[in-house]
C-alpha cells in the first residue's frame, strides 16, 4: 500500500506543487482567482508555452534548442514585414508587397521549418551536441533579423494581428491556440511512431538505432517541429503588440520554455516526457510570475524563487529517473 | 563463534516498487574462501551483493563482518573496509590508461600534483605479483574486455581487500584468461582473502568453489561444501524443478540457401569472410573474443560499413547500410551489447518489446494491438516481470533478453541472428532460449548463433563457422564437430605463425 501511495505522490507531484501554489496565491491575493486575471496569466504563458512544447520534443531526445527567442525574432520580422502598409513610410520593404495574413504567416512557418531543418542535419550528421548547434543558431538568427531590419517592424495588418491579440468568444485566440498545439503535441506524442520513436532515441539511441530507427531522420524532424513552434511564436508575439523589434522580440523565451519543460518533468537525460507536464511546469511558473507581481513581490525576489524551483525539479526528476548501471 | 567467518548476513530483506528482490536471505562466508552464489536470473545473488557493498540500502537484515555489525551507506565505505566488487558490467575510464584506472581517486600525490612515476611503479609491482601482463600506459579503451577485467581485479586487490566480489568475471573470457583469473583467485585465496563468485557456469564453480549457497526467487535454498553436491543437484535446487536436456536440438528440414556472404570485409575487422546459411538451419559461429564475429554480423546488419564483399539475399544481391535496411530484408540482430545498444532501460516492457516494430502499429499507433502484442511475447517466452508496464532495467538479466528476443520475433524476420544469446543467464532460461531457437528452425527459419561457449555452439548448431582474427578459418558440419577440432581452427594463426618461428630458428 505503502509503494503504491509513495507512486501516486511522485507521479502526480507536480500537479498537487500546482494547486497549492493556486491555494496559496488565492489567499494571499483575493484578485488572483478571477477571470480577468486568470485570462492575463494565460496569455503571458501562452507564447512560451508553445515554444515549451517545442524545446521538450528535443529534451527528450537528449538535446536542446536555445534559437527559439531569436527565430521567433526573425520571423515575426519577416512575417511582419509583409503585412505592413503599402504607403507607411517606416516600411521595411522597399518594393510595395503587402500579401495577405495566412500568405505571411505561412511564409514565417516556412521559414522557421528551414531553420529547423538545418539546425537539426548540422546536430544529425555532425554529431555536434546541440547545445553548441543551436547556440550557433541563435547568434546567427538574431543578427540575421537586425540585419533584416534595424527598427522595428510595425503597423502590422489586422488581419495578422487576430491570431496575437484576437478574441474568438471573449477568449484570446492566443490561448486557443496554445491548447491546439498541446493537442497536437500530445497526440505526436503518444499516438505516432515519430513521437514513440523519439522516446527510444532518448533512452538509448544507439539501441533505437539497431531496432530499425532512423536517428537522423527523426533528429532533423525535432529541431523542424522545435524552430515551427518558435516561428508560430514569432507570429504570435508580433500580433500581439502589432509592432516586431528584432533586437529584443523572443528575448530569453528559450529560458523560460526550457525551464517550463524541465520544471513540467521533462528529463534531460532523455526519454521522459508527458505534455501533462510541460502543461503543468508552463502553469507553475506562470502563477509564480503572475501571482508575485500581484503580491507586489520584487522582480528578483521572483527570479531567485524561480531558480529555486526549476533546479529542485531537476533534483527530484534525477532521483526519479535513474538510468541504472 | 562469529569467528568462524568474516561475514554473516542475516534475514536481508530488499524491496523494489512492485518486487520484493530479497525475502530473508541469509549468507555466511569463511575467510580464505571460494563462496559461489547460484540461482537463475532474478534470484536475487547481485541484489545481494549490492546490499552488502551500501550500493542499495536494505529494507531489513543484519550484517556482520569481521564480528562487527556494519551497513555501509556507500560502495566507497565498503571498499575502504575491504570489500571490493567486481561487477558485471565494467565501467572503466575508457580516456585514461591503465594504471590511472587502478589508481583512480585515490592516486599517489607529490605535493598538489599527481606523481605518476610512482604510480606506474605502483602498478608494475601490482601487475607482477598477480603475474598480470599488461602495460600500465595502454589506454584503457584500447584493451579487450578481458583484460579490462583484469585491471579491475587488480584494483580490487590493490585495496587489501578481505572480501572480493566477482560478478559473472567469466562470461567475456576466452579459456586462457580464464585459467589466468583462476590462478589470481587461488593466490587470493592463500592470502585469506574470501571471494564471492557468481557465475552460471557449472564446470568452472566446481572447479573453484569452497562452498555453495543457492538462491531461487529472492530466497535462500541452501549453503553446502561443493564436494557434498553434484550439477544435477545444483540445478535441481536452483531451478525447483529437473531440467531433463541442455540443448533440445530437433531435427528439422534444411532448405535452400537463404542468406549468401561473399568475401564481405569491414575495416580491420572483417576480413574476406564467405558463407552460405540455408532456411531452417542453425549456422553456428565459434571463436575466441576478438575473432571478428560481432563484426561480422554488425556488418551484415548495417550497423558498421562495409569495406569490400556482397551480401546476397535468395539469390538477389543486397546493399544493407543500416538496421533499417536489414529490417527491410527480414534480418534480425539480437546484439551481444544488451546495455548498451540493446534496452531502452527508462522505458518499459511494453515499449522495449514492440519498439523495432513501430511501422506495423498504424496511424495513429495501435495501442491495444501494442499491449496484446506484448502479452503474447511474455506469455510465450514466459518473462517475468511485474507488469508490462515495468522499467525494463528492473528486469533480470535472462528477462531482459528475453523481452529482446521477443522485440525481434514479433518482426517476422526470415533470419534472425543472435550474439551471445545466453551470456550472463542463468541454465533454467538457457535452455528455453535454446528451444525457442529450435523451434525458430523448425518452423522454417535461418538462424545465425554467434557464441563464445563450445557447449552451445555444439549443442545448438546444424554447423559451425569458425573465426580467427576477422576471417573464416574453417567450417565443420554437426557429425564432424568436437571441441578439440573447434579450437584449432579458432587459434588457427597462432599455431602456423608458431611453427613458422619455429622453422626460422
Amino acid at each position: 500500500m505503502s509503494i503504491q501511495r509513495k507512486k501516486f505522490l511522485s507521479d502526480n507531484m507536480i500537479w498537487l506543487v500546482l494547486i497549492a501554489l493556486v491555494i496559496i496565491m488565492s489567499i494571499a491575493n483575493r484578485n488572483f482567482a478571477t477571470v480577468s486575471n486568470l485570462t492575463t496569466l494565460l496569455t503571458g504563458e501562452a507564447i512560451k508555452g508553445i515554444m515549451a512544447f517545442g524545446v521538450a520534443f528535443a529534451i527528450l531526445t537528449k538535446g536542446i534548442d536555445l534559437s527559439l527567442g531569436a527565430v521567433a525574432a526573425l520571423v515575426g520580422a519577416v512575417s511582419g514585414a509583409l503585412v505592413q502598409p503599402t504607403d507607411f513610410a517606416m516600411r521595411t520593404l522597399s518594393s510595395g508587397v503587402r500579401l495577405p495574413a495566412p500568405a505571411a504567416i505561412l511564409i514565417g512557418l516556412l521559414l522557421g521549418a528551414a531553420i529547423g531543418g538545418c539546425i537539426g542535419a548540422i546536430i544529425a550528421y555532425t554529431e555536434i551536441p546541440a547545445f553548441i548547434a543551436t547556440l550557433g543558431a541563435q547568434l546567427i538568427c538574431r543578427a540575421a533579423a537586425k540585419m533584416f531590419s534595424n527598427r522595428p517592424v510595425s503597423k502590422l495588418s489586422d488581419d495578422y494581428r487576430f491570431l496575437g491579440s484576437g478574441r474568438v468568444l471573449g477568449i484570446p485566440m492566443i490561448v486557443i491556440v496554445f491548447i491546439i498545439i498541446a493537442v497536437i503535441s500530445w497526440f505526436i506524442l503518444v499516438h505516432t511512431r515519430f513521437g514513440k520513436s523519439l522516446y527510444a532515441i532518448g533512452a538509448n539511441s544507439q539501441a533505437a538505432r539497431v531496432a530499425g530507427i532512423n536517428v537522423n531522420a527523426n533528429l532533423i524532424k525535432v529541431y523542424v517541429w522545435c524552430s515551427l513552434m518558435a516561428a508560430l511564436g514569432g507570429v504570435l508575439l508580433a500580433g500581439r503588440s502589432g509592432s516586431s523589434d528584432p533586437s529584443t522580440s523572443g528575448l530569453n523565451y528559450e529560458l523560460d520554455a526550457i525551464a517550463a519543460a524541465t520544471v513540467g518533468g521533462t528529463s534531460h537525460t532523455g526519454g521522459v516526457c508527458s505534455v501533462t507536464g510541460v502543461i503543468a511546469g508552463i502553469l507553475i511558473l506562470g502563477v509564480i510570475n503572475n501571482g508575485l507581481v500581484l503580491m507586489g513581490v520584487d522582480d528578483n525576489m521572483t527570479n531567485i524563487l524561480k531558480g529555486i524551483i526549476i533546479i529542485g525539479s531537476v533534483v527530484l526528476d534525477m532521483r526519479k529517473n535513474i538510468k541504472k548501471v | 563463534m562469529s569467528e568462524k567467518y568474516i561475514l554473516e548476513m542475516q534475514g536481508i530483506v530488499k524491496e523494489f516498487p512492485g518486487v520484493k528482490a530479497l525475502n530473508g536471505v541469509q549468507l555466511k562466508v569463511r575467510p580464505g574462501t571460494v563462496h559461489t552464489l547460484m540461482g537463475e536470473n532474478g534470484a536475487g545473488k547481485s541484489t545481494l551483493m549490492k546490499c552488502l557493498i551500501g550500493m542499495y540500502a536494505a529494507n531489513a537484515g543484519t550484517i556482520t563482518y569481521k564480528g562487527r555489525a556494519v551497513k555501509y551507506k556507500s560502495t566507497e565505505e565498503a571498499l575502504n573496509d575491504g570489500i571490493s566488487m567486481i561487477h558485471q558490467e565494467l565501467s572503466p575510464v575508457l580516456e585514461r590508461s591503465v594504471s590511472e584506472n587502478v589508481w583512480l581517486g585515490r592516486e599517489p600525490k607529490k605535493g598538489i600534483f599527481i606523481d605518476y612515476k610512482k604510480m606506474r611503479q605502483d602498478c608494475l609491482e601490482l601487475f607482477g605479483k598477480m603475474g598480470v601482463d599488461l602495460n600500465p600506459d595502454e589506454k584503457m579503451k584500447n584493451l579487450t574486455v578481458a583484460k579490462m577485467q583484469m585491471v579491475e581485479i587488480v584494483k580490487a586487490i590493490s585495496y587489501n581487500s578481505s572480501i572480493v566480489i566477482m560478478d559473472e568475471p567469466t562470461s567475456a573470457l576466452t579459456d586462457s584468461e580464464v585459467e589466468d583469473l583462476f590462478r589470481i583467485i587461488a593466490e587470493l585465496k592463500a592470502k585469506d582473502v574470501a571471494v564471492i563468485y557468481i557465475s552460471h557456469k557449472m564446470d568452472e564453480i566446481f572447479r573453484i568453489s569452497d562452498d555453495i549457497s543457492i538462491f531461487r526467487d529472492g530466497t535462500y535454498i541452501s549453503t553446502d561444501q561443493a564436494c557434498n553436491l553434484t550439477q544435477d543437484e545444483v540445478i535441481k535446487r536452483m531451478v525447483g524443478r529437473e531440467i531433463t536436456e541442455m540443448f533440445p536440438k530437433q531435427e528439422c528440414g534444411i532448405g535452400e540457401v537463404i542468406l549468401k556472404v561473399d568475401k564481405l570485409s569491414s575495416g580491420k575487422a572483417v576480413k574476406e569472410v564467405s558463407f552460405e546459411l540455408h532456411k531452417g538451419e542453425i549456422l553456428g559461429f565459434a571463436g575466441l573474443v576478438g575473432a571478428g564475429r560481432t563484426e561480422t554480423m554488425e556488418t551484415i546488419f548495417g550497423m558498421r560499413p562495409k569495406t569490400g564483399g556482397a551480401v546476397y539475399i535468395n539469390g538477389k544481391e543486397v546493399n544493407i547500410k543500416s538496421p533499417q535496411d536489414a529490417a527491410a530484408n527480414k534480418i534480425a540482430l539480437l546484439t551481444e551489447d544488451r546495455r548498451g545498444n540493446g534496452i531502452l532501460g527508462i522505458l518499459s516492457v511494453k515499449f522495449n518489446t514492440v519498439v523495432a516494430n513501430l511501422k506495423t502499429y498504424g496511424f495513429p499507433v495501435d495501442s491495444k494491438k501494442m499491449a496484446a502484442d506484448t502479452q503474447e511475447y511474455i506469455d510465450r517466452l514466459s518473462i517475468k516481470t511485474p507488469s508490462m508496464d515495468a522499467q525494463i532495467q528492473d528486469l533480470s538479466g535472462g528477462n531482459q533478453q528475453k523481452v529482446l528476443l521477443g522485440r525481434w520475433l514479433l518482426t517476422d524476420p526470415d533470419i534472425l541472428i543472435v550474439d551471445e544469446p545466453t551470456r550472463g543467464i542463468d541454465v533454467g532460461a538457457k535452455a528455453e532460449i535454446h528451444r525457442i531457437i529450435s523451434d525458430l528452425a523448425k518452423a522454417g527459419k535461418a538462424i545465425i548463433v554467434v557464441s563464445s561457449e563450445l557447449p552451445e555452439v555444439m549443442g545448438v548448431s546444424d554447423r559451425v563457422v569458425i573465426m580467427h582474427e576477422g576471417r573464416v578459418t574453417g567450417v565443420l558440419d554437426r557429425c564432424n564437430l568436437s571441441q578439440e577440432l573447434i579450437m584449432k581452427y579458432a587459434t588457427k594463426e597462432e599455431v602456423e605463425s608458431k611453427s613458422m618461428v619455429r622453422e626460422g630458428e
